[in-house]
């Protein structure tokens, strides 16, 4: 029976990398995929220190081409799709008509189109979003997720590490910003971005390049790194989870990302949004830092006094401080430094309402 | 030395036990974050549950192997949780309970009844 279940699981073509590696995989949004090399917390401070490397082979990436793509694509996210110059990335959403979040991606102008990168979960949902508003002509959308990899380097040494495998030179890549080159002697695209909250790079490539590129990688000095540190690195760099922060009934400014609502021109569900920005919303989210020891988790109750107001997000005991961290979603007049309280068990737990980040990294 | 088959284990001497989590159990947690555990006075039945241990991504409950009353607490895992880590036999001990039922430690599995368990999953 699980057994069964295994084998239907979609593999990354590093699975048996990941295998022999001895790492503990778990499925994830139906893919077979590590959790874990050897220990989370030792994988996540590799990333905050010196650098790590992610399989994120999973997302999926969807190629927007034609001479309509850009006007296509401004029509489905709230960010500046018309200002992207070749070259360019930004972070931004699948809006719905009510104001609410399909998925979070991110876009790449490249020369003769443009490539998104979406939450391997919602790929069939994101897909036929769409489809649902594609043009009846001048767009072509292709599903390129089965034949890209996807590998995430991460870290204050990821400039260095890389740049021993390309002739690109990495460090005049800005962040946020890419290039095309090759890595390892395999096509790439080289993008200064990241989920980690350190400098690095997300590297895509063919399929059958991966393994070579990776062990590479990993043989200059990359450790290997799961999804369980991937996510307490998201979520002291406060970056958004899809089905955590974000859902098809919150919204951008809700979760505190109105300031990638920079589009010029109609999209899906603008006029909520506007709206939401000049009347405010009822509700938004913040930053819990737990001022005991025991750590919040998702779904838990957020209380002011003893009123429940709230619910956890995601929490999590955070490597890299030291102490358990969550995102709420709270009433909108919940200040900075205010102590709310989360429900452990039946006990109430205090926790400080502070900014995001959780963690910022020093920039030399 | 006996384990339950949700990983505690209890060393009896006389008739009180040192109860703790096994070292197959803290292999498959990881670093272990948070331990939460009772005070003492507090009595329990077989298989009630008595605590947590919490790591970066995992709640684990903790159940007693026996029935008895708490008699001690190891509270220096509040600030070193890693001690279960380290020595889950040893210093990652978390409670000593003087046995109410001693007649249920012949139900627990010995060590090997335990590996072998383990083995299987």
């Amino acid at each position: 029976m699980a057994e069964s279940l295994t084998a239907q699981l979609k593999r990354s073509p590093l699975h048996a990398r990941h295998v022999a590696a001895g790492a503990r995989m778990v499925p994830f949004a139906g893919w077979d995929m590590p959790v874990q090399y050897t220990s989370i917390v030792a994988e996540h401070m590799a990333v905050r220190q010196a650098v790590g490397l992610f399989d994120v082979s999973h997302m999926g990436e969807f190629i927007a081409s034609g001479p309509g793509a850009a006007d296509f694509l401004a029509s489905v996210v709230p960010g500046d799709v018309h200002g992207m110059d070749v070259g360019k990335a930004i972070y931004t959403q699948f809006t719905n008509e009510r104001g609410g979040v399909v998925d979070d991606l991110l876009i790449y102008r490249l020369q003769d189109h443009f490539l998104l990168v979406v939450n391997a979960s919602n790929i069939e949902k994101d897909w036929e979003h769409l489809q649902s508003h594609l043009p009846k002509s001048g767009v072509t959308l292709t599903d390129a997720s089965e034949r890209t990899a996807l590998v995430a380097l991460q870290g204050p040494k990821a400039a260095d590490t890389l740049q021993a495998f390309t002739e690109v030179d990495v460090a005049s890549i800005k962040f946020f910003r890419l290039a095309q080159g090759r890595v390892a002697g395999h096509d790439a695209i080289i993008a200064r971005t990241g989920y980690t909250g350190e400098d690095g790079f997300e590297i895509a490539l063919p399929a059958d390049a991966a393994n070579d590129v990776w062990d590479k990688l990993v043989a200059a000095g990359s450790l290997p790194c799961g999804l369980g540190a991937r996510d307490t690195l998201r979520l002291e760099a406060g970056l958004p989870l899809y089905g955590h922060e974000w859902d098809d009934d919150t919204s951008p400014v809700e979760a505190g990302f109105a300031w990638t609502l920079k589009s010029q021109v109609y999209y899906l569900g603008r006029n909520v949004l506007d709206g939401q920005q000049a009347g405010g919303t009822s509700r938004k989210l913040v930053g819990l830092k737990m001022l005991g020891k025991a750590p919040a988790r998702e779904g838990y109750e957020v209380l002011r006094g003893e009123t429940v107001v709230g619910h956890v997000a995601s929490g999590a005991p955070a490597p890299a401080l030291g102490y358990p961290i969550a995102t709420a979603y709270v009433p909108a007049d919940v200040a900075i430094g205010e102590t709310l309280n989360v429900r452990i068990r039946g006990s109430l737990a205090p926790a400080q309402v502070v900014k995001m980040p959780f963690y910022r990294r020093s920039r030399s | 030395l006996k384990f339950t088959k949700t990983h505690e284990y209890i060393n009896t001497e006389d008739s009180v036990g040192v109860i703790g989590i096994s070292q197959h159990a803290v292999e498959q947690l990881g670093e272990i974050a948070y331990v939460e555990l009772p005070e003492s006075g507090k009595t329990y039945s077989r298989g009630e549950q008595f605590g947590v241990v919490e790591s970066v991504k995992a709640i684990s409950e903790l159940y007693m192997p026996v029935s008895g009353t708490v008699v001690a607490v190891n509270s220096d895992l509040l600030d070193h949780p890693e001690y279960v880590n380290e020595e889950p036999y040893g210093k990652g001990w978390m409670l000593k309970v003087q046995l109410t039922v001693p007649a249920e430690l012949a139900g627990l599995l010995t060590a090997e009844q335990y590996d072998s368990e383990v083995a299987v999953h």
